[in-house]
This record gives structure tokens, sequence and C-alpha cells, in this order.
């Protein structure tokens, strides 16, 4: 008999798919005008929640949120990791400290960098401020904050973070 | 067994290009408008939702997440997904509802196929050994599949053209549809072939769109004061995702999902079938035993508008609303999934 064969156990078939990606009509207007350095959210007609970055609907009531909304650029610290482990071709080296953060008058968090800080001192509450990189490097994305720095401000109360003001 | 009723559906436009919308924009308006025909106010007014998509067409991992945004889904709310066409969403959720889990549910389904190259995307259905890395598109798959309709005598080239010509006709009568128009069995097979045999009208047009659908148990519908056409029947069957081990030309899970569905238990005054390929139409018709005095594809079908992931769902919809407007006291719609008429399923709808 012929000599014995290895097993195959595995192949290797990588797949490729082209799309044209969308953001969506209200997304649109958010990258907009993020390419202007605003940061905008969107309003809730019937609960009032702001999102941001808006996605078209209130995820709550399933309604359109048509109502634009700018936002200042302090934050609060909602949650926080600090990240040990390096992400290959990610420039930022580890480790470093990624957050939810809490736009004011937003009731939706979005994940951001928080730098100028000794990752220790890094906590739930801390006020943060965003730090935007020149004009001329803006683009229709996130990145055109560079990072959140905190702020000389008394930290917020976990229990009004995100809270509507009236309710 | 408690039976259960549709009470309403709602379907998009089907555009070539929905443009800027996102899924979730596109979902928004059919939920809102089949829940508003239900009479109900928000999704809290059903006990169960359950969607149809495919993350394929998206290109993004749990896209179908996403897609709750659309719902407003606070207080929490009971829903599930299936990765198919929402024909099989209603499944789970007639299931559901059969078991005495929920009395009604929402169901609906979404697809922005335009953003990629659909034959290309789909072919990443196939099993992922085998044919998956060969890159089968689902037109060539098509192709393939009606030549070995002509060649076995189970169809002829002509018969194709007939169910186009009846498709474009149909869809002058639906303003949803995308492609319609009225056009002869001659001029349809002088165009040239695209993937031979098929000619670019035997294949369905690329589709945005969304649709969205209430069901409950029939006493649920009387209490609610709803007209309703009642799912007497549905079953569903799948064969081998090996196409070298089925015949091709015709379809054996179309027949026993048909016969279990109670098919031929009465007479079928209106059938809608989810053949995206013209020569499919032919095959599905043969199968699930239907006569010339029965009316097919009224509202012009897949080749007429062929939203993926809930193609199937409209075709039940559609007989669904037939009967309650009181068009027909006994409809058939099928639904399809996979490659070829791989795996079907056959729901009957009667009048109350
Ligand atoms: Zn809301």
């Amino acid at each position: 008999m012929s000599e014995e064969k290895e097993m195959i156990t595995g192949m290797e078939a990588p797949m490729y798919l082209t799309y044209n990606f969308t953001a969506g009509g209200a997304t649109t207007r958010f990258l907009a005008e993020l390419r202007n350095g605003k940061l905008v959210g969107q309003e809730c007609p019937k609960c009032q929640h702001v999102y941001i970055p808006p996605r078209g609907s209130c995820a709550a009531c399933g309604v359109p949120t048509v109502r634009e909304v700018e936002l200042t650029n302090k934050a609060t610290v909602q949650s926080f990791t600090i990240v040990y482990i390096p992400i290959p071709n990610n420039p930022i080296k580890p480790p470093y400290v990624i957050a939810n953060l809490m736009a004011d008058g937003a009731h939706q968090s979005f994940l951001h960098l928080i730098s100028d800080v000794d990752n220790a001192d890094v906590r739930i509450g801390m006020r943060v401020e965003a730090i935007w990189k020149a004009e001329e490097e803006w683009t229709h994305a996130m990145e055109n904050i560079q990072y959140f720095r905190p702020l000389d401000e008394p930290d917020m109360p976990i229990d009004e973070i995100g809270r509507l003001k009236n309710a | 067994m408690r039976d259960i009723a549709i009470v309403s559906f709602a379907q998009s436009p089907i555009l070539r290009d929905a443009g800027a919308q996102n899924e979730v924009e596109l979902i928004m308006p059919v939920v809102s408008a089949a829940l508003n025909a239900a009479g109900l106010e928000d999704v809290q007014g059903v006990d169960f939702t359950c969607s149809g998509s495919c993350d394929y067409l998206q290109g993004a991992s749990f896209a179908f997440v996403a897609g709750v945004d659309a719902l407003g889904a606070v207080p929490p709310i009971k829903e599930s997904h299936v990765e198919m066409d929402a024909a099989w969403a209603l499944y789970e959720s007639y299931l559901k509802i059969k078991a005495g889990q929920a009395d009604s549910a929402l169901i609906y389904g979404f697809a922005k196929s335009s953003p990629g190259d659909l034959p290309f995307v789909l072919s990443q259905q196939l099993d992922p050994y085998y044919y998956a890395p060969l890159w089968a598109d689902s037109v060539s798959l098509a192709a393939m599949q009606a030549r070995a309709g002509i060649d076995s005598g189970e169809f002829t080239a002509e018969q194709m053209a007939e169910v186009v010509q009846a498709s474009r006709s149909n869809a002058k009568n639906n303003e949803n549809t995308q492609l319609k128009g009225d056009y002869s069995v001659e001029q349809l097979l002088a165009e040239p072939e695209y993937i031979a045999p098929l000619r670019k009208h035997d294949c369905p047009p690329v589709s945005d769109g969304a649709s969205a659908m209430v069901i409950c148990t029939v006493e649920k519908a009387k209490e609610w004061g709803l007209p309703y056409a009642v799912i007497s029947g549905i079953e569903h069957r799948i064969e081998s995702h090996n196409f070298g081990a089925r015949d091709l030309a015709v379809s054996e899970s179309v027949v026993l999902a048909a016969e279990k569905a109670g098919v031929s238990q009465g007479p079928i005054d209106i059938a809608e079938i989810h053949a995206p390929f013209s020569h499919q139409e032919l095959i599905v018709k043969k199968a699930l035993g239907l006569d010339d005095t029965t009316k097919v594809n009224l509202s012009g079908g897949p080749l007429a508008g062929n939203l993926m992931m809930c193609a199937g769902l409209d075709r039940i919809g559609e007989v669904a609303m037939r009967i309650i407007k009181g068009e027909a006291k006994r409809g058939v719609a099928h639904a399809t999934s996979g490659p070829c008429l791989q795996h079907n399923m056959v729901t009957v709808l009667e009048a109350s």
C-alpha cells in the first residue's frame, strides 16, 4: 500500500466582499457636523433623551430623532477600562484608558480615549473635556477629537450621569 | 390547538437603491404601519417580536441587533431573530403562539441589498468547505438549475418568458413594485442571454426595503375587533446543500411541505410564489399541485421586486391581505431560502 497521508485538519479560504457603506440619514447629519468641529446629538421627541452618535431612532420609543442638539466639549466618565494588551497597527501604546463618556446634555455614552492624566487617577464621575485636532485635520470621524482630558471640576454623582434633569 | 390569524401587513416601496437611509430608517415606518393597522400604539401591544435578516447583506457582524433600535423596546420586550427570510420569523412566532407562550407577535424583515455585489454576497450562504470557496454566485447556480429543467423537458424558455410577462403585467397594479409593464413573449425571448439560459429579466432585481406583519390567536383578533386571515397550515422542508445530490429540475421539499400544509384539501384561489428566478415559479407551481384555476403572483412576485429576507414574508402578507379584503377565500404562500430552492415553506391561508 502507499505511504500513509497526513490527515487534513484545516483549510484556508479567505473571503473579501466590497460594500458601499452608507451611514444612514441621521448619522450622516451627525458626521457632517463633526466635520465642522461640532458634537451634535439628536433628541427623541417622545422621551427627550439625546443620542450621540445618533442612529436615527430612539431605541426606547421607536420614533425618529429629528431635532438636533449641539453639545459642549464637556463630558463625564461613565465607565472605563485600562487597556494593557497592544492592538496590531494601533499607534497608541498601552497602557491607555478607553472610557464610556457621557457628553453634557446627552443620555447615551460613546467610547473615547482619556489622556493627560495618570491612568490610576481616572474614575467614574470624573469631568473631562474634548481636545480637538487641528482644524485642517478634521474629517467625518470621531477621531477629530484626539482625546479627552480632565477638567478642574468636582466629580458628578454616579446617579446623575446621563439622567434627564427634570425626570 | 389554538388557531392563528394574520391581522395586518405593511410593506415599504421596493427600491433599487434606498440611498442614504440605513436599515433602522427602513424598518421604522413599516413596523409602525403594521402595528397601527392592528390598532396598536407601539410594540408593547404584542407579546413577542421576531425578525428576519442577513448580516452578510450589511457586511457587519450582529447587524440585526441594530435593527431593534427601530422598535422602541423599553420596557424590554421578548424578541428573537432568524438569519433567514422573515417568513421563518413568522414560523417561529407561529410556534411560540401555538405553544401558548404568546398571544400575539410582530414580525419584520429587512434588507438593503444594494451596497454589496448581491450574487457574490449570497455565495457565502453556501457550505463553507466545498462551495463557498468557489464563489459560485446565486445567478449562475440558478442558471444551472434552469438548464437542468430545460434539458429534462420540465419546462421551456417560452414558459419562462410567460412567467416574466405575467409578473411585469401583474406588477402594474402594485404601487410598491420595482419592475412593471407590458412585454410580449417574443419581445422577451429576443433579449440576449445573460448567464445562459437565463436572460436578465429571468432574474430578480436587486431591491432595498422592509416589511412587517402582526399575527395573533383568532380569539385575540376577535377581541381587537379586526378582520383576519387564518393560517390553516404551515410547513417547511429542506433539501441537501449538495447540488449534485438533488434533482434541481423539480422540488421534492415543496411537494412534501405542500402535502403537510394541506394545500390539496380545497380549491386554491390565489398563490404567491417566492421564486426569484422565472423557471423556479414553474418548478414550485408544479410541486404545489396548482392548476390554471389558481391566480399566481398577482403582486408581480419577486421578479418585479425582491426584498431579500422579506420577499417570503411579502408572499404571505400579500395572500393574507387579499383574503382580508375578500378577494379570495383560500390561498397558498410559498417562501424559499438558500440557492436553487433548497429550503421551502408552504403556508395555507383561509378566510375566517
Ligand atoms: Zn424616546
